[in-house]
């Protein structure tokens, strides 16, 4: 019998993995070199990788197609507003609280949308932010139909200067979108993620070699609604402000997520962070043009659906084989003549 | 006691359109199990084609349907032929990535010409005229006649399924599309049929909606939302069912606004998760999704 042993690492994810690390150390210090204007734009950058990360998570790999994660973004959101406004919670821990609550009020939302199948479950979870933008209207404490702005008790509380603040946000943003791409490649270089990486490629093949399709579903459903909330949580603490309108979105938390996805690269890690740079591009250069741009942006997601519909990162890897992140597993069989690597 | 009689019977009208709505919904998912995420944008585009009729050539709303109605089966028949054809096959993203982006461009094309302002096609007399049911009890001319219109639509498909060539096509595509295609059957064309049939569905419940309240490019996705919900109730690939998915939908919808103004859409999602949650199948199913 052989010996052998599974490898994640090829020489592009090992040049990619250092190329990521000096680009992580640049960013971390971008206080130090940029100005407001380049982090409000980068914190809004974090936050975009993230989403679009998460909900590849969900439809890239798990095939569970949502258009209703704005449900998690507003509760993310409204959850940070409600417990720095009525229980006096510090607004940073209150990010983190709001991730394993939105978690817990996923596992029945799962429960309900699961019985939908295909496209269907995705109408049915935007039914579902639906009803959540509905009910955050209702909550008069939190402002009703036209909402509430973060008391500036609680904003000081954070830091007493606007720069600390803003610093402390940025830092904060960066921090909880590489713990999410983090918390990602752990998951699929794990037996869930080769369970994971099975559904996608062929779900009725992973079923009959005896992975728990269902159960799989559940977990990344739960897990990316606890992701999705902390995100949306930061990015309403960013802004200061909340409105049942913006926190649950449609075009804002899911239409562009799922364009940088798409565009990016569905079903791969590498997609989504692609992708971002790429929609932040067209918006930057495009966004003078209005609704057109938004017009542009569904004729371009649809192309590329139609004739790459592997995205951009797609194209590349067929074209060159490289992967950014050591996730793929590569049988080697061990050398006999060569001592113990 | 006639005002609670009063409410139901209004959601039970309101739920003639829903019906409309979703007819067209279902009879594309059976046909090609497509999910059209564009259908309520179509429905809004609809209502602009027949304000460009009723306004430029001066027509009465009813009668702008003799052009929304073949200018949205024509846009449905070049929509499916051209471009949604090439989604369909095993893959659940690309139909649904496709309608996605259709959706999108479609409200933001409607914002580009259109404007954000409200709009409302005008049917002069025939607005304010009401027909006495009972004592008490008053029913615009528009919305029974809206509900009439509905039922039509919905026993005129079910004639169309199940008594003509095309429906037995239909069918034969819907049970399995690669035997219907050795059977001799063009599947492209038999889809693109079928979705020139839902968008002529589509043209006259948005012909409907613009008479009965205003209307903005934005309010697409909740008539799709509608739609949907009205199908699940009704239950898969069910026709009359979908029509008492529309009315279960409407009378929910009535009953939350008369307590609240606030609750009436929510009271509609409510019947519509309640239902899932404990028949999920949907009233009256027919086949499984």
């Amino acid at each position: 019998m052989s010996e052998h042993r599974v490898e994640h690492a090829t020489r592009s994810s090992q040049v990619g993995v250092a190329l990521i690390a000096v680009t992580l150390i640049a960013l971390a210090l971008a206080p130090f070199w940029g100005d407001r204007q380049t982090l409000r734009l980068l914190a809004e950058v974090y936050a975009f990788v993230a989403l679009a990360s998460l909900w590849n998570l969900l439809a890239g790999y798990a095939g569970l197609v949502s258009v209703g994660q704005q449900a998690f973004v507003g509760l993310g959101g409204y959850l940070l507003f409600a417990l720095v406004i009525m229980f006096d919670v510090h607004p940073v821990l209150a990010i983190f609280i709001a991730g394993p609550v939105a978690a817990i009020i996923a596992i029945p939302v799962a429960a309900l949308t699961f019985r939908l199948r295909g496209a269907y479950f995705a109408i049915g979870t935007w039914v579902v932010a639906e009803v959540f933008r509905l009910l955050a209207s209702q909550v008069s404490v939190l402002g009703g139909g036209s909402g509430i702005s973060l008391p500036a008790a609680a904003v000081i509380a954070m830091a007493p200067t606007r720069q600390a603040r803003e610093f402390a946000i940025y830092w904060l943003a960066l921090a909880l979108a590489v713990i999410v791409l983090v918390a990602i490649v752990v998951l699929l270089r794990s037996r869930h993620g080769l369970a994971l990486t099975a559904i996608r490629d062929n779900e009725t093949a992973a079923q009959s070699n005896g992975i728990g399709v269902v159960r799989i579903k559940y977990i990344v459903y739960v897990l990316v609604a606890f992701g999705t909330a902390m995100i949306g949580a930061l990015i309403f603490l960013q802004k200061l402000r909340i409105s049942p309108d913006t926190a649950f979105s449609v075009n804002d938390w899911t239409a562009f997520v799922i364009f940088i996805t798409v565009i990016g690269g569905i079903g791969r890690i590498e997609g989504p962070i692609i992708g971002t740079i790429i929609f932040f591009v067209m918006r930057q250069t495009l966004s003078d043009l209005g609704s057109m741009y938004l017009l542009i942006m569904g004729a371009v997601a649809i192309v590329v659906m139609l004739w790459a519909p592997k995205g951009v990162w797609g194209l590349i890897v067929e074209r060159y084989g490289w992967q950014a992140l050591p996730l793929q597993r590569r049988l080697v069989l061990k050398d006999k003549s060569r001592p113990d690597a | 006691m006639t005002g609670w009689f009063n409410v139901i019977l209004q959601g039970v009208l309101i739920g003639g359109l829903y019906a409309m709505f979703a007819a067209g919904l279902s009879l594309i998912f059976g046909v090609m199990r497509l999910v059209n995420i564009a259908h309520g944008d179509l429905i809004v585009l609809a209502a602009y084609i027949a304000l460009m009729a009723t306004t430029s050539l001066g027509l009465d709303p009813l009668t702008s349907l003799i052009i929304v109605v073949p200018a949205m089966a024509l846009i449905g028949y070049a929509l499916q032929r051209g471009l949604l054809n090439r989604t369909l096959g095993d893959d659940l993203l690309p139909p649904l990535l496709v309608t996605f982006g259709l959706s999108i461009i479609i409200q933001n094309g409607l914002l580009e010409l259109f404007t954000a302002d409200s709009r409302k096609l005008q049917a002069g007399a025939i607005e304010v005229q009401t027909l006495q049911v009972m004592q008490g009890v008053w029913v615009g001319a528009l919305p029974f006649i809206q509900f009439v219109v509905a039922v039509a639509v919905i026993a005129g498909l079910q004639q169309l399924f199940y008594r003509t060539a095309l429906g037995r096509a239909f069918r034969a595509t819907s049970d399995d599309q690669a035997v219907a295609q050795l059977m001799g059957l063009d599947t492209r064309h038999v889809f693109a049929m079928a979705m020139a049939l839902s968008l002529a569905i589509v043209a006259i419940a948005g012909v409907f909606l613009a008479v009965r309240a205003n209307f903005d490019p934005s309010i697409g996705p909740a008539r799709l939302i509608f739609g949907f919900e009205a199908v699940i109730i009704g239950g898969l690939g069910s026709m009359w069912g979908t029509l008492a998915g529309g009315v279960i939908l409407g009378v929910a919808q009535a009953i939350g606004a008369q307590i609240d103004p606030g609750w009436q859409l929510l009271a509609g999602h409510i019947a519509f998760l309640v239902i899932l949650a404990v028949r999920p199948q949907g009233l009256f199913p027919k086949v499984s999704g």
